[in-house]
């Protein structure tokens, strides 16, 4: 089964409630000095650093951001896989830090199936020892939510939903492709039912002209499964393709979030206007790529003081560097952290 | 133009007569400045190499050697072809530096590769490459590795550099972004063998083979959001490569033509050659601002 297109979704965004909610999530990693006999913490790692933000029902919400700007932390931390320093995310309406501290073995497990992950390299993410059938109905094993004599039923199902053929269940990963290989992870986070799926640069290790089957078969389960989806990239282009709303990170914040189509049709913040220009479009006539931004993102262990995008800003201005600009709403659903928006 | 195992790279090393054994150069001609290549020697190429024809690499931090100063890895290159001075090759060296946009260059000559961010690693190596004022440079992904807004200015670092050394530049990348923003003429393959050159222009607007045409409209674009089209498939296999065209399996205007042998180049405009069998009966869409 194959499927040939992602309409534009915009009639889902409005209406659904929020799934998950996040609050003030703050995730630091000590960093320790390099003696041989003693380990004293220097420093820490500012690597989220107070973020909010809701993802709501059936919705696909993107972070956007370069390489070290807490994307991927916040995804760990939203899935309880590390724990936060503090702040808290609140996924249909419980506390999960709380719960995961005092829930039993079968509350945790029951947690952990509505929430799965895809991760970027399909490669290290799927153990070459096991049948493609072995590694789907692992979670069957696991949960026990289907029962032993319909299990292969259900890794066919699967296999059909995310575009493979009955006859792949018997092989080992080694025999697929980059592109096949990220269907069989798709299809062992569908696996569980989960209500809840964070994609982390799920096309970003995969050849061009596979990109597009995998973002096309996202964006059809999500309409057909009506899953929600946190959706991880530093591509901008596959970023608008797929999501609904996005939210940019910088240096562990979330500078702006708004819609898409608003965010890319009309950014305020000066990072995101950088960001947005410094990406190539596939198109000779429109030559719109210019590098704004001079130098490199600082530190995460000893960020700018102020607003952190201040040294590389055009904008900035000494206000810039002495108070931290927060997170407000500008407009209808289109939030900026900027004391001196355009 | 290709994806991953298209011989974007393999052609590039085999300009330079370096592709690692076992692979070797079977057959063919490689022209430069009117010269075959292929029938220099060994000692006859090592001149070419750097000062003639240089290139630069994915990732900057495997291409550079990291027991070095940045400074030993350029004196290296300039002393490997011509004898210069301590002085002279110091002062060159700074000269690089800052060409390339590395800010405060006698200090950070004497550092090692580590020391430097991704991008500034391919600032240094593009700095290696253009040591010797090469009238060609390879870029093989020169900026897959680096985030997106170090990879705006790493692309208008060479555009500059080009123009600056009036030489010629040869961008290898999967990137159709890339691509119509840094060239001006493209050579598209597929599983080893060229299917189309055209003017980039041309190219993005009427693309006559059907895999550049799925390629364009595969690729998802920031200005706005549009109906992905998929290709089916996989790409093939090089050890049994498809019969006859290569891409045919995965092509849906192939006939039985196509599977019994490989079409050739041929002439279908000004500037714009492809190798496919059923050019003529198709109209491709392209990719081009007008909606």
């Amino acid at each position: 089964m194959e499927f040939s297109n992602v309409e534009r979704r915009d009639e889902q965004k409005v209406t659904f409630e929020s799934f998950i909610q996040v609050r003030d999530l703050v995730k630091y990693f000590p960093v320790y000095s390099t003696g041989v006999l003693t380990k004293k913490q220097v420093g820490v790692v500012h690597a989220v650093d107070h973020i909010s933000f809701d993802i709501k029902k059936q919705e696909t919400f993107a972070l956007v951001g370069e390489s070290g700007c807490g994307k991927t932390t916040t995804a760990r931390v939203i899935l309880n896989l590390i724990e936060p320093t503090s702040g808290e995310v609140i996924v249909d309406g419980e506390n999960i830090f709380e719960k995961f501290a005092v829930a039993s073995k079968e509350e945790k497990m029951k947690l952990r199936r509505k929430m799965q992950m895809i991760f970027q390299n399909p490669y290290g993410s799927l153990d070459p020892r096991m049948t493609v059938s072995d590694i789907i109905s692992e979670p069957f094993v696991i949960h026990g939510h289907v029962p032993k004599e319909k299990r292969a039923d259900r890794v066919y199902e699967l296999l059909e939903l995310v575009g493979l053929e009955e006859y792949h269940a018997e092989r080992y990963p080694h025999e697929f492709s980059g592109g096949q290989r990220q269907r069989i992870c798709i299809a062992r986070a569908l696996a569980v039912e989960p209500e809840f799926i964070v994609a982390d640069e799920p096309v970003s290790s995969l050849d061009v002209s596979i990109r597009a089957q995998i973002l096309n078969l996202l964006g059809n389960l999500q309409k057909t499964i009506g899953l929600s989806f946190l959706y991880i990239s530093h591509d901008l282009s596959s970023v608008r393709q797929i999501s609904q709303r996005v939210g940019v990170m910088y240096l562990g914040e979330i500078v702006e979030l708004a819609d898409t189509d608003e965010l890319y049709d009309n950014p305020l913040h000066p990072y995101t206007q950088a960001l947005i220009e410094a990406v190539p479009i596939p198109d000779p006539q429109v030559k719109n790529i210019r590098a704004r931004l001079r130098g490199e993102v600082p530190s995460p262990i000893t960020p700018p003081a102020g607003c952190r995008f201040n040294p590389r800003c055009p904008r900035a201005t000494a206000y810039c560097t002495g108070r931290e600009p927060e997170l407000n709403e500008v407009k209808k659903g289109h939030f900026l952290a900027c004391s001196s928006p355009s | 133009m290709g994806e991953s195992g298209s011989g974007k790279t393999v052609t590039a090393l085999s300009v330079l007569k370096i592709v690692p054994k076992p692979g070797r150069i079977v057959q063919g001609k490689i022209l430069f400045k009117d010269q075959d290549l292929l029938l220099k020697s060994e000692k006859e190429m090592q001149p070419i190499r750097g000062s003639e024809i240089a290139m630069i690499f994915q990732d900057p931090s495997s291409s550079l050697n990291p027991l070095y100063k940045v400074e030993t890895q350029l004196k290296d290159v300039l002393l490997a072809h011509q004898s210069v001075s301590k002085e002279e090759s110091h002062r060159k060296i700074v000269e690089l530096l800052s060409l390339v946009g590395i800010p405060d260059p006698e200090i950070r000559m004497r550092e090692f590769p580590h020391q430097f961010s991704g991008g500034m690693k391919q600032r240094v190596a593009i700095a290696r490459a253009l040591a010797l004022q090469p009238t060609l440079l390879f870029a093989d992904e020169p900026t897959t590795a680096l985030d997106v807004t170090i990879q705006a200015q790493v692309l208008e670092l060479l555009e500059d550099l080009k123009r600056k050394m009036g030489m010629s530049l040869v961008m290898i990348t999967h990137d159709m972004g890339v691509i119509a923003k840094m060239t001006t003429r493209v050579v598209v393959m597929y599983a080893g063998n060229v299917y189309e050159i055209a003017k980039t222009e041309d190219l993005y607007e009427h693309p006559r083979h059907p895999y550049t045409a799925l390629l364009l409209a595969a690729v998802p674009r920031l200005d706005r959001r549009k109906t992905l089209s998929i290709i089916p498939g996989n790409i093939p296999n090089l050890i049994e490569p498809p019969s006859g065209c290569r891409f045919h399996p995965r092509c849906k205007y192939a006939i039985d033509q196509c599977a019994e042998s490989p079409p050739t180049l041929e002439q279908v405009d000004t500037d714009h050659y492809v190798a496919c069998y059923r050019w003529s009966f198709l109209t491709l869409k392209g990719e081009t601002s007008r909606k």
